[in-house]
């Protein structure tokens, strides 16, 4: 189902920058969508790094990053953001002109299209994308025999089943597809797991019975001809090898960013990054905003604190482009009584 | 001060200057050479994975358990060290380490 959603701004990427965005384009009546891979609101500070301590953000001695999330969370409330999470924004089309920018956003399979006046990309260092071990042809399998999820398990009834990895969806896969499985193989580097106890407990007593294989080492190379595949060849500590008879390998390497399709959209990049002017954070693209660690201008620094500032100037053009006749009064919400009506705190 | 030496990716020996008090990751993403380090040295990402020579293991802190939880996802070796946990110091004049490889 499509749906179609007009709207003034649409943000990609749910990370600090993006949701405060969200509140600096709010207090100037502006209202925005946001979009995110993840299935969860903060960026890499909830994915990354939600119990560690960040000590730089201004006001806030210490805050971990999920805290950090939290709050922005309940200072963008008044504004009432929707979000758009588990979509990916796959392209981006000018439909105005450059001085009244419009553009067509859609994200992953045409889920949602997006009318909206200005774009901000947020996007940090891309988008999360599960992590592909480096192994000699492995995109040749992908699809067949080499799955970076699972989206249907009955894909594995009956099948030799090669998972490998030692985190809570390895863990979790190898309980669930045993059953189906024709022989269900676990790899890992180490005889330990950083798992729910219950699943590495259920996980070692089917290997106890017999009904599961675990293995210790690393997968070398994966055999059968392409598309299809055979096995994969184990090298262990030692460097000794061994092979695995396999119809499909499932790695569960955690996540990684990915600059994805924003190489496509016609924006300028400098080694994966997004240049933009300093006084509005704006792209080569009239209406294209970059802000947070995904730009860069001479002197940048990926803070946190330089991603909140660039929004607030981005804001400023913003509004321009979407009340091209209004003038915008510069306002403190210490003072106003607009912005405060806005916030839902007037007196 | 004192240097380490980096083989990247395609095989090629560089000799940076290394800094005390600098993490090894930082003294190779100063220099210039593809590092990632996505996460900014918080051993939250696996970015950083170098292979480190066999004679200079010894001399380094071993891993802690975070960094092995991490080194969990990657495909390593016996030799696998995360650069972002391995603060330079003059005693480590001279280590030797490799780029690991990334997936695509």
């Amino acid at each position: 189902m499509t749906d179609n959603i007009e709207t003034d701004v649409v943000i990609i990427g749910a990370g600090p920058v993006g949701l405060f965005a969200v509140f600096e384009l709010g207090l100037l009546d502006i209202k925005c969508h946001v979009v995110d891979i993840l299935p969860k609101v903060g960026g890499q500070c909830a994915e990354l790094y939600p119990e560690k301590p960040i000590y730089d953000i201004p006001g806030f001695p210490m805050v971990t990053g999920q805290g950090l999330v939290d709050n922005l969370m309940a200072q963008i409330e008044p504004f009432h953001p929707t979000f758009h999470l588990n979509e990916m924004v796959e392209s981006v089309e000018s439909i105005g002109t450059p001085e009244a920018p419009r553009f067509r956003v859609k994200t992953s399979e045409n889920e949602t299209t997006f009318i909206c006046k200005s774009l901000i990309i947020a996007a940090g260092g891309g988008s999360f994308q599960p992590k592909k071990p480096p192994i000699e042809n492995i995109e040749a399998y992908e699809g067949t025999g080499v799955f970076y999820a699972v989206r249907h398990m009955q894909m594995f009834r009956d099948k030799k089943v090669l998972i490998v990895g030692g985190g809570d969806s390895a863990l979790d896969w190898t309980v669930n597809l045993q059953p189906i499985a024709k022989r269900l193989t676990l790899l890992h580097r180490r005889d330990a797991f950083r798992a729910a106890p219950h699943t590495v407990e259920k996980m070692r007593s089917l290997v106890a019975s017999g009904d599961m294989d675990l293995h210790l080492g690393q997968v070398a190379s994966l055999k059968g001809e392409a598309p299809v595949l055979e096995g994969a060849v184990i090298r262990k500590d030692d460097g000794s090898t061994f092979e695995v008879d396999c119809d499909v390998m499932l790695p569960f390497f955690g996540l990684t960013m990915k600059l994805g399709p924003i190489a496509e959209w016609g924006l300028n990049l400098h080694e994966n990054l997004i240049p933009v002017d300093t006084e509005k954070f704006e792209t080569n693209v009239p209406g294209i905003f970059a802000i947070g660690d995904i730009n860069t201008y001479p002197g940048k620094l990926k803070l946190i604190l330089s991603g909140f500032h660039e929004g607030a100037l981005a804001a400023q053009k913003v509004h321009r482009y979407v009340y091209p006749e209004k003038k915008l009064l510069f306002q403190y919400t210490t003072s106003s009584t607009s912005l405060q009506k806005k916030l839902g705190v007037a007196a | 001060m004192g240097v380490i030496h980096v083989t990247d990716r395609e095989g090629q020996r560089h000799t940076l200057e290394a800094i005390e008090g600098w993490r090894v990751m930082e003294i190779i993403r100063d220099w210039g050479l593809p590092i990632e380090g996505l996460c900014g040295g918080a051993c939250e990402c696996a970015t950083c994975h170098v292979f480190v020579a066999e004679e200079w293991i010894p001399k380094l802190y071993p891993a802690t358990e975070e960094e092995e939880d991490q080194l969990d996802t990657v495909v390593t070796q016996p030799n696998s060290r995360l650069s972002c946990q391995i603060l330079w110091t003059p005693e480590l004049d001279g280590l030797e380490v490799t780029l690991a490889p990334t997936g695509t």
